[in-house]
């Protein structure tokens, strides 16, 4: 996904290849401005062309290439088949409408249902997602629920016409610690009910090791890792993950300053050559300035774009 | 509600008791009287001054000015010193001329803004957009005057039909249906005028608040929802975009006792923009008075009504 604007081409995400297979729970982890929502958006079609354009590759959806897709058909996917939890429940749901308005259209958008019927729809989804007493709530407007009400409206909206792919992008990391945590339980029930694929996008770990059947670690619009939780958590074998890893508050390491990652990630446009990660890396060698890292292969589905990690046989 | 209603009352009447102390002070304060519009006038002898001051009570200390001239204005009596006429019919004649610029003007400017504006947010950069980007500047940056009188000659060269004044001379004798072609021929071109630059400043202000709109979360949540495009565009967004006209819906109401001094001196048109120009040229006070303090109220009574329409149309407001 390229973006052009004014000034050199922004190449906000290049190289990322994943597959999430029904009922799995993928996580996208990264942090902020590595390109995580911008593949979010790529997938659900809701990028602004211009200024971005998808230079290259493949989005492929139930065997069907989404990009070769005319827009109108890849419209009656989205919010059907693929629907899409937003991070700001605030700003994420429109201030006039009541959410059970918000709902009802995304069901009468896809199905050819009676007003009546879409508003039984419309409660038993509120339900669903734990809102006491749905039929006074339905008429709420937003700016009415708490944060935790207004993510649980978002989510019952995204599952109205009972998608397959649910991509949730950071939906708890606008909403307190323990809101959070029934979030994540609600979303975890949903899938095991509903049978949906589940991608997560994250910059918290400590999320990602609760509800992850896969992980792929994001950096500078690149894949760098992959692997299932255990290969992340237990052997990390790129120095990002690891640094991210290492930033994570654990119990051992109670009254210790926690470890930061020197620098930010570069500007898309700005991009350092060879390894995207290089300058902020503790294990650079000359040839990481130079050469773009391939994948390197640990069996199993495990894999780190770092061959300096591998030549050492994992981190010292 | 009620409480809102009680409180804005109040707020209202003392801005008004507040207003109508500056304006009647600004009046006086400004240099001349009309005792001394014509100095040079043989017929103004001194005495002649004194009985005039006497007459309007100028010769009284500014208070009491100020309470007769309310008392009149309240009670109805007051006249204006140029002609002894009474004030309040004289505005109210001169309202019903201007009253059919301003509805036409205004409708034109509302109806046509709107979709010249959404159209360009929703094309942005388009070729839609780009001409009417273009058209709006040179409308915005044409002087009225200017413009006006290029209407007048391509109208009255090409179209030969009369447009200055609200209705040809003579033509009560010709029939009804001539009759109502002439007031409408009389009626387009002042109107259009004062909607051309109406048109060129709302839309571009429908076209701003539109792209704020359009990129704000929750229209991306309608996209992702697999809304049509129409849905998106003129449920969701144009909604909330519409909400800070509703504002200005309320404010529009001032002009209609404005009218416009330029478009009705280009057109001799005997409405109350040029009244209340020449009423300030005589220095004749109470017209400019009554005439302000019927702004004054109708400025209160629009943001009244923007307040109660903002109720209506956005539900995070409870007053």
């Amino acid at each position: 996904m390229h973006f052009h604007g004014e000034g050199p081409v922004a190449r906000a995400v290049d190289g990322i290849d994943f597959q999430i297979h029904r009922r799995q729970t993928v996580c996208i982890v990264g942090e902020s401005g590595c390109g995580k929502t911008v593949t979010a958006l790529a997938v659900m079609g809701l990028l602004p062309m211009p200024p971005a354009r998808i230079a290259g590759g493949r989005i492929l959806f139930d065997g069907r290439s989404l990009l070769d897709l005319p827009a109108d058909q890849w419209r009656t996917l989205r919010g059907r088949r693929i629907a899409m939890v937003f991070q700001e429940p605030m700003t994420s749901l429109n201030p006039v409408f009541t959410i059970g308005d918000q709902i009802r259209e995304t069901i009468l958008a896809h199905e050819a249902l009676k007003e009546a019927q879409a508003r039984l729809r419309t409660i038993s989804l509120l339900n669903d997602v734990g809102i006491e007493d749905p039929e006074r709530r339905a008429s709420d407007y937003p700016h009415q629920l708490s944060g935790g009400q207004r993510q649980r409206a978002m989510i019952a909206m995204a599952l109205a016409c009972g998608p397959d792919l649910i991509i949730a992008d950071e939906p708890t990391t606008a909403l307190d610690v323990t809101v959070q945590a029934q979030i994540l339980h609600l979303l975890q029930r949903l899938q095991a009910d509903k049978q949906m694929a589940i991608q997560y996008i994250t910059h918290d770990l400590s999320v990602v090791s609760a509800i992850a059947d896969r992980i792929y670690v994001m950096y500078a619009g690149v894949m760098v890792e992959q692997g299932n939780p255990g290969q992340i958590f237990q052997q990390a074998r790129h120095p990002y993950t690891r640094a991210l890893l290492d930033a994570l508050p654990t119990k051992e390491k109670r009254g210790q300053r926690l470890a930061t990652i020197p620098g930010t990630v570069p500007h898309p446009a700005y991009k350092p050559s060879g390894c995207p990660f290089h300058p902020r890396c503790g294990f650079r060698e000359p040839a990481c300035e130079r050469d773009f890292p391939q994948m390197c292969d640990y069996g199993d589905g495990h894999g780190a774009r770092c061959p300096v990690i591998q030549r050492m046989g994992g981190f010292p | 509600m009620t409480a809102f209603l009680g409180r804005s009352l109040i707020q209202k009447t003392i801005t008004l008791f507040l207003v109508s102390v500056v304006s009647f002070l600004i009046i006086h304060l400004a240099p001349g009287e009309p005792s001394q519009i014509d100095p040079l006038n043989p017929k103004f002898s001194p005495e002649m001054v004194e009985r005039m001051r006497q007459e309007f009570h100028l010769d009284k200390p500014l208070h009491i000015q100020y309470l007769l001239f309310y008392r009149d204005l309240f009670s109805g009596r007051i006249v204006s010193w140029r002609d002894n006429l009474p004030v309040l019919n004289k505005i109210g004649e001169r309202f019903l001329n201007s009253l059919p610029l301003f509805i036409v003007g205004t409708l034109l400017t509302w109806t046509f803004s709107f979709p010249v504006g959404i159209r360009s947010a929703i094309r942005r950069d388009g070729p839609f957009d780009k001409t009417t980007t273009f058209l709006a500047y040179v409308l915005i940056s044409i002087p009225g005057f200017f413009f006006a009188y290029i209407l007048i000659i391509l109208v009255v060269t090409q179209l030969h039909v009369p447009v200055i004044g609200m209705y040809s001379f003579g033509i009560d004798t010709a029939s009804p249906m001539v009759r109502f072609m002439d007031r409408v021929w009389h009626l387009v071109l002042p109107s259009v005028l004062g909607a051309t630059g109406g048109i060129a400043v709302l839309s571009r202000y429908v076209r701003s608040q539109m792209l704020e709109i359009i990129g704000q979360d929750y229209v991306r949540t309608a996209r992702a929802k697999g809304l049509p495009d129409d849905a998106v565009y003129y449920r969701h967004a144009l909604r909330n975009a519409l909400l800070p006209f509703v504002t200005m819906f309320g404010l529009i109401l001032p002009g209609l006792i404005g009218g416009s001094v330029i478009i009705e001196s280009i057109f001799s048109w005997p409405g109350m923009g040029r009244m209340a120009y020449e009423a300030i040229l005589a220095r004749d006070y109470p017209v400019i008075l009554t005439l302000n303090f019927i702004t004054a109220v109708l400025v209160l009574v629009g943001t009244l009504i923007s307040d109660l329409l903002y109720m209506v149309v956005d539900p995070r407001i409870r007053l």
